[in-house]
């Protein structure tokens, strides 16, 4: 599946079963990432698929 | 696991009590907490004319957002967004054209003040010569904000800090051992009520940096992702990251730090009102109110640039 991750504004591949593992793959700690799939937020439970789409969004901003 | 309330699909779970909440759900929990955060510490009185610190980003147009809808009717608020120019390229400039089209479509009072202006430099210029951009950044900001807050006839200013930031400010302190530093911190600032302080206040103490974020994103509320160049390397990012990385195995942690300090406030105000009670005085520079013949802005500037500042 295609995921962006915007903090580096960059798309990668990736394979995982649940957001949980997602995360986990991209060393991504959840609790400063908000994860979407077509624009609506999933939680780590969330089982995914190979054709989704995922933008995981960083919570940390400004300065 | 459904949603707490009305079972359907969630968008969060709260990590202070595991609760999973779905869109509405979650927006109306946001906002109640704000809301009981104003009333239980008297961050918003009958009367009041508000400033909004604003940067453009999530936190401070979340809290604009809030604050126009619950207060911006009431015949007795005064609502004004105030924002900051510190000049720093490809990142305040673009925070900046969010928040003045925020403001144009909600019709709200936006008023911007500069670096530039009043230092005659921007802080990518400052930090060429003076390399710790954060002590900068924050001396300069805050003096402006409470100069032209002041001006405006401001009596509270009220900031986007959440949860996530004011434990970061108490490890920082704990730290670098400056418990009194600590002591003006808490839902609204300062030890000594003074009016040429202005002070500030803030809603969303109890609500997490996720909340906030999540909240942001429900409401379109714009947050084009934006971060500063300078904070990448502070100590803040540093306390920060241990922080978030001590909350990812033992969750409820940030809660706990802010909670704990919550307790022991108080003490710690008596003591530092007590112990170290300074008469304010006006800078002999500029006149800003300071505890000391010369206030912190004017330091910086006499050790980094020729002061030319502009007089009250």
């Amino acid at each position: 599946m295609k995921v962006l991750i915007e903090k580096i504004n960059k798309t990668i591949n990736a394979e995982a079963k649940t957001v949980k593992d997602l995360l986990a793959k991209l060393k991504l700690n959840s609790t400063i990432v908000i994860v979407t799939r077509n624009n609506e937020i999933i939680l780590e439970s969330e089982k995914l698929n190979n054709d989704d789409k995922i933008k995981i969004l960083s919570v940390i901003s400004g300065g | 696991m459904p949603c707490k309330f009305c079972k359907t699909k969630p968008v969060i779970r709260l990590t202070n009590s595991s609760i999973q909440l779905c869109k509405s759900c979650f927006t109306r929990y946001f906002e109640k907490k704000t809301l009981k955060t104003i009333r239980q510490y008297n961050l918003i009185e009958k009367n009041d004319s508000l400033g909004i610190a604003c940067s453009g980003g999530k936190d401070s147009t979340s809290i604009l957002y809030i604050i126009n809808k619950y207060f911006g009717k009431r015949p007795d608020i005064k609502i004004t967004a105030i924002a900051i120019d510190e000049g720093i390229k490809n990142y305040r400039d673009l925070s900046l054209n969010d928040l003045k089209k925020f403001c144009r479509e909600n019709k709200i009072n936006l008023k911007i003040f500069s670096f530039k202006d009043e230092f005659k430099k921007s802080l990518d210029q400052l930090v060429k010569v003076y390399n710790k951009p954060c002590s900068v950044c924050g001396v300069l900001r805050r003096y402006l904000l409470n100069k032209y807050a002041r001006e405006l006839g401001i009596t509270k200013l009220i900031t986007g800090h959440n949860l996530d930031d004011e434990s970061q400010s108490i490890i920082m302190n704990q730290f670098r051992n400056n418990m009194a530093l600590s002591a003006r911190l808490g839902p609204i600032t300062g030890i000594v009520t003074d009016k040429r302080f202005i002070r500030r206040a803030k809603p969303f103490y109890f609500l997490t940096e996720k909340e906030v974020k999540t909240y942001s994103f429900l409401k379109n509320i714009v947050d084009n992702f934006n971060e500063c160049p300078y904070s990448l390397d502070s100590y803040r990012g540093e306390v920060r990251d241990i922080l978030n990385g001590f909350e990812a195995r033992h969750e409820g942690t940030k809660h706990a730090v802010v909670n704990s300090f919550i307790e022991i406030l108080p003490i710690l105000k008596k003591h530092y009102s007590t112990t170290n009670l300074k008469e304010i005085k006006n800078c002999k520079l500029c006149g800003e109110p300071c505890s000391q013949d010369t206030c912190q802005a004017c330091q910086l500037a006499l050790e980094i640039v020729k002061p030319n500042f502009k007089r009250t």
